[in-house]
């Protein structure tokens, strides 16, 4: 594995551990745990925190008969249902927002393709591919972008982005992510607004490519 | 909580993963149970509800027992865990994404050394807790165990947002300070 060196910023860990973020995002946030050792520590921390409040919490009274209903249940419990396994470049959360089938690329021109995973009042959350050296066209954010590559490299004003590395470009960033040139880039990348292009696709299609 | 009864939690719960040991189970219904209750209670579920979430919960660890690792985690941690994302997941529309399990090797033994190093960062971090204000502890209890999706915790509490959250900051601040003072870098 390659060395990740962008990681989820401290307070968006918690607020994914707390439950409070977007599904976008924490799909991504989710993807780049399972890739990161340092991050899955961090979140994994803050459950030690939370077990130690929950010991000393004044235990509240549990009904009589709960105890023996629920050893009577232990038998007859469905077997948990199998965890989504991860697959090629893809981790168990990305193999479950594409319901484990391989991705089926739309094309955006420019060889750019993307996969939308879901788009609601959420957000977005999609796959982007982009060939070795493409770029992709010139954006701002109207609110914030989490973008995790999976495969490749990008490269942009922020730095470079490899295998694991998570980008967080506020709606102040303004960019143009290039692909690196040794193999195509494919990336996860969440959004809680439409991107705005600068140029290339006009903003009246945007409601058609939906990005 | 002495040291010895948390050893002891971990313990029983490695008696249900590696045997399916009831009688263990049953002393982590009795612990756990009650403390789940208030939990969610806290969390803002009738008597009722709350108990059904519980009893799912232990499910949960009773069939979950296998992930159980005791090298990244005290049994507190992994049923805290279980619990919050049970909890999270009520008020969420979709469930809350959770990361790939770590595969462990077949093989790997336990390594005793690992386990009490971990057990003695959590000791500390106990320690730290302890040394809080309780309105800073509250306001933990308040981001670990309350804090939902979309609940409004300031019409709740009465306090302005902020605060609570300067609180928290504040409490996790001297959390941190205090385990680096026993740390040594
Ligand atoms: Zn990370
Ligand atoms: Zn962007």
């Amino acid at each position: 594995m390659s060395k990740i060196t962008h990681h989820i910023p401290e307070e968006m860990l918690r607020a994914y551990a707390a439950g409070t973020l977007p599904q976008p995002f924490a799909v991504v946030i989710a993807a780049h745990v399972s890739l990161c050792d340092a991050c899955r520590a961090a979140v994994e921390a803050e459950s030690v925190l939370g077990g130690a409040l929950l010991s000393e919490l004044s235990p509240a009274t549990v009904s009589e008969g709960a105890r023996d209903r629920l050893f009577a249940a232990l038998d007859s419990a469905p077997p948990a249902p199998p965890q989504q396994r991860g697959s090629g470049i893809f981790p168990a959360p990305v193999m479950e927002a594409l319901s484990g089938q391989p991705p089926r690329w739309k094309m955006l021109g420019g060889g750019i393709r993307q996969q939308i995973l879901s788009a609601d009042g959420e957000g977005s959350l999609r796959l982007l591919y982009i060939p070795r050296g493409r770029a992709v066209p010139e954006h701002s954010h109207g609110g914030l972008e989490l973008t995790l590559v999976l495969q490749g490299s990008f490269s942009d004003c922020e730095g470079q982005f490899g295998v694991g590395d998570v980008e967080v470009a506020h709606d102040d960033v303004d960019h143009q992510p290039m692909a690196g040139d040794a193999e195509p880039c494919i990336c996860l990348a969440a959004t809680d607004a439409p991107l705005r292009f600068r140029a290339m696709i006009p903003r009246l299609l945007q409601p058609l490519f939906r990005i | 909580m002495t040291p010895a009864e948390r050893t002891e939690q971990t313990q029983w719960l490695l008696a249900v993963r590696d045997r399916r040991d009831r009688e263990a189970f049953g002393r982590l219904f009795d612990f756990f149970a009650p403390r789940l209750k208030a939990m969610l209670l806290r969390g803002g579920l009738r008597d009722g509800s709350a108990e059904d979430v519980v009893q799912d919960v232990m499910l949960s660890v009773w069939n979950k027992a296998a992930q159980f690792d005791p090298h990244r985690a005290e049994a507190s941690a992994w049923i805290y865990r279980i619990a919050r994302n049970r909890q999270i997941d009520l008020y969420r529309r979709k469930p809350l994404p959770e990361p790939e399990l770590v595969q462990e090797p077949e093989s790997s033994e336990p390594d005793a050394p690992q386990i009490l190093a971990m057990e003695q960062e959590a000791a500390q971090l106990r320690e730290a807790l302890q040394k809080l204000r309780p309105e800073q502890i509250e306001a933990l209890r308040h981001a670990y165990m309350e804090e939902l999706p979309h609940s409004e915790i300031s019409r709740i509490t009465g306090l302005p947002l902020g605060t609570i959250k300067s609180r928290i900051r504040l409490g996790l601040d001297r959390l941190r300070r205090d385990l680096t003072d026993l740390r040594p870098q």
